[in-house]
């Protein structure tokens, strides 16, 4: 009888801090648990009380790295609360401005967190000094969604010009085209992200997953669609909460979201790509063919290749966005508060935000939901985890861990998003 | 664009997490109390966006709060140039990539400042809330006067003779 565990008390290379514990007796895996450490849903309780106008900017504190997400879910929610609906030039603006935080954390993720691990460092700064020009162009490519984030919201870190209705100032056509310049760039530069992804070694690894993403009629997913999945889901995102569930873990602070009835499901750039393959502009939709994929992509190691195929994408639609462009002539529409629950759900670079409010007749905040991908997420990656570790578990402590490592940021997980200041660990017994 | 003689102080940090604020709080004291070549800018840690910012300027002082279990208060004082930085000395940030890294990745890509000092002040509560506590206070004063110092023997002789 033998058994181990490891423990691991920090899991670099995700954001935020996180804990994952395993337990191995007789090589059989016995337990996995990613814990999280949550003050529980501490902004949810902080925003009653607030006005509907306050919801963008407090959310939007939750995560650094993604808060164009929480303004335009929670923005969604508040239009929807107010039967208010934003169209023209205002909603391209807003895809734009989601354009720029999908390049800037998909191309962290691929170059600096994701990419050591497929060619064996410890991290991005090790790596840099055998492959200096790919790490450089990662940092350009990811200043240009930076330069985007900082133009449409006035500033590259927690930006300040989103609200309800839509902005508070909009840029003038000729303030846009420095940028299509530079994007010009950047689609090349993420072209070529896409092929040098699809070079690295990917470990024989599918699951039967159901994912979960928005689909709408026209375009690839950012602010709008029905939520939709593999496995014959199709609702409005009205009725998220009679579908999905979130329950609470003992072993972690952060609740597991699940799905009524099945369990755990995927969210974020493998399940965007697996419903919506039809929406990506032909030239993603080419690069993908040109590196072998086909439509379906069921390995989560390769995410790495279809994150770097939604920076192509992402690169296409803001230009074309900024082609089109034509400065609106009010910055926002007016809202009447009253009475009312809204929901929103918009596609945040790691998968489906969930927004939801009930408003009173002064257009107070009376209780908030917000469900982030990470939480959902966080069942499918222990599910990963069980499956996985029994094709290595016969790998030394130190590489076991470093596989699992790598099979969590799979996920890309934003552990400050779904929790609060996280330890992550890996325990093995 | 600054000038390739240009002095750039970067004071990071989190206003709303108690004395993770000190780089901040430094940052703005400096800046009343420096030359106008003195470039003082505040950031909230995220590594590309600092390299970025750095990357014109010949002398950079950086100020940041740091978790090193050493006495609340504690200054530290790095020449990037003679020393590396402990990655988890200014972990607490919930970037992946911070400022540890930065100066890391810029050194292995060949990008440092020509001078880079970091200055990593001893937090003691990162908790919630606004407020310094008081041994990270009083050396918060104390980094000031340092730094004026360094600002003093990084400027060139034409800038320093009116000051």
């Amino acid at each position: 009888m033998k058994s181990r565990t490891i423990k691991v008390d920090y899991l670099a290379r995700v954001e935020g801090e996180g804990a994952l514990h395993v337990k191995i007796k007789d090589n059989t895996v016995v337990d996995v648990k990613l814990k999280i450490f949550e003050p529980p849903r501490f902004f949810e309780a902080l925003l009653r009380g607030r006005t509907f106008h306050e919801a963008p900017d407090i959310t939007a504190r939750i995560c650094g790295i993604c808060p164009i997400a929480y303004q335009m879910s929670s923005v969604h929610a508040m239009e929807d609360a107010f039967g208010v609906t934003v169209d023209g030039q205002l909603r391209a603006l807003r895809r734009l401005i989601y354009c720029g935080e999908w390049i800037e954390s998909h191309t962290l993720h691929v170059y600096m967190l994701h990419a050591p691990d497929f060619l064996g460092y410890p991290d991005a700064i090790q790596m840099a000094k055998d492959y200096p020009d790919i790490v450089q162009r990662g940092l350009q490519l990811k200043k240009i969604g930076n330069e985007i984030v900082a133009l449409i919201g006035g500033r590259e870190i927690h930006p300040i010009n989103v609200r309800v209705g839509g902005f508070y100032k909009v840029p003038a056509k000729h303030e846009l085209s420095p940028l299509a310049e530079r994007l010009k760039w950047a689609r090349d530069a993420a072209l070529e992200t896409v092929r040098w992804t699809a070079t690295l070694n990917f470990p024989d690894f599918e699951q039967d997953y159901e994912f979960v993403a928005l689909r709408h009629p026209e375009e690839y997913p950012f602010n709008d669609g029905r939520l939709v999945s593999n496995k014959g889901l199709d609702i409005s995102v009205h009725d998220y909460d009679n579908h999905f569930i979130e329950e609470h873990i003992q072993h972690s602070n952060a609740l597991h979201s699940v799905h009524k009835g099945r369990g755990s499901y995927f969210v974020g750039p493998l399940a965007r790509y697996n419903l919506n393959f039809d929406r990506l502009s032909p030239l993603a939709q080419e690069t993908a063919r040109s590196v072998g994929l086909s439509h379906i992509c069921r390995n989560p190691f390769q995410s790495i290749i279809i994150r770097s195929i939604e920076i192509l994408y992402a690169c296409d639609e803001a230009l074309r966005i900024i082609e089109q462009y034509e400065k609106p002539d009010k910055p926002a529409l007016e809202i009447q508060p009253h009475a009312a629950v809204g929901y929103g759900c918009t596609e945040a670079p790691r998968g489906i935000l969930y927004h939801r409010y009930r408003i009173d007749d002064r257009g107070m905040i009376l209780d908030a939901k917000i469900v982030p991908p990470t939480s959902q997420n966080q069942k499918t990656i222990e599910n990963d985890l069980w499956q996985f570790i029994p094709l290595h578990v016969k790998l030394p402590n130190d590489q076991l861990t470093l596989q699992c490592e790598q099979a969590i940021r799979n996920y890309d997980p934003c552990i400050s998003c779904a929790t609060h200041f996280l330890k992550l660990k890996i325990d093995r017994v | 664009m600054q000038n390739k003689h240009s002095i750039l102080i970067i004071g990071i940090g989190n206003p709303y997490r108690g004395d993770d604020a000190v780089g901040l709080r430094i940052a703005q004291d400096v800046k009343k109390k420096t030359p106008d070549h003195v470039n003082v800018i505040e950031q909230s840690g995220e590594g590309i966006s600092l390299m970025d910012s750095w990357k014109d300027s010949d002398a950079v002082i950086l100020i940041d709060a740091v978790h090193s279990g050493a006495q609340p208060g504690t200054i530290h004082r790095f020449d990037v140039h003679t020393q590396t930085i402990p990655t988890k000395f200014f972990h607490y940030s919930t970037h992946a990539f911070g400022v540890a890294e930065a100066i890391e990745l810029a050194r292995a890509l060949k990008q440092l400042p020509q001078n880079l000092i970091v200055y990593g002040i001893e937090g003691k509560c990162f908790e919630a809330g606004i407020g310094l506590s008081l041994e990270v206070e009083k050396s918060a004063q104390e980094v000031v006067k340092r730094v004026q110092q360094d600002i003093h023997n990084c400027s060139p002789r034409k800038y320093t003779e009116h000051h």
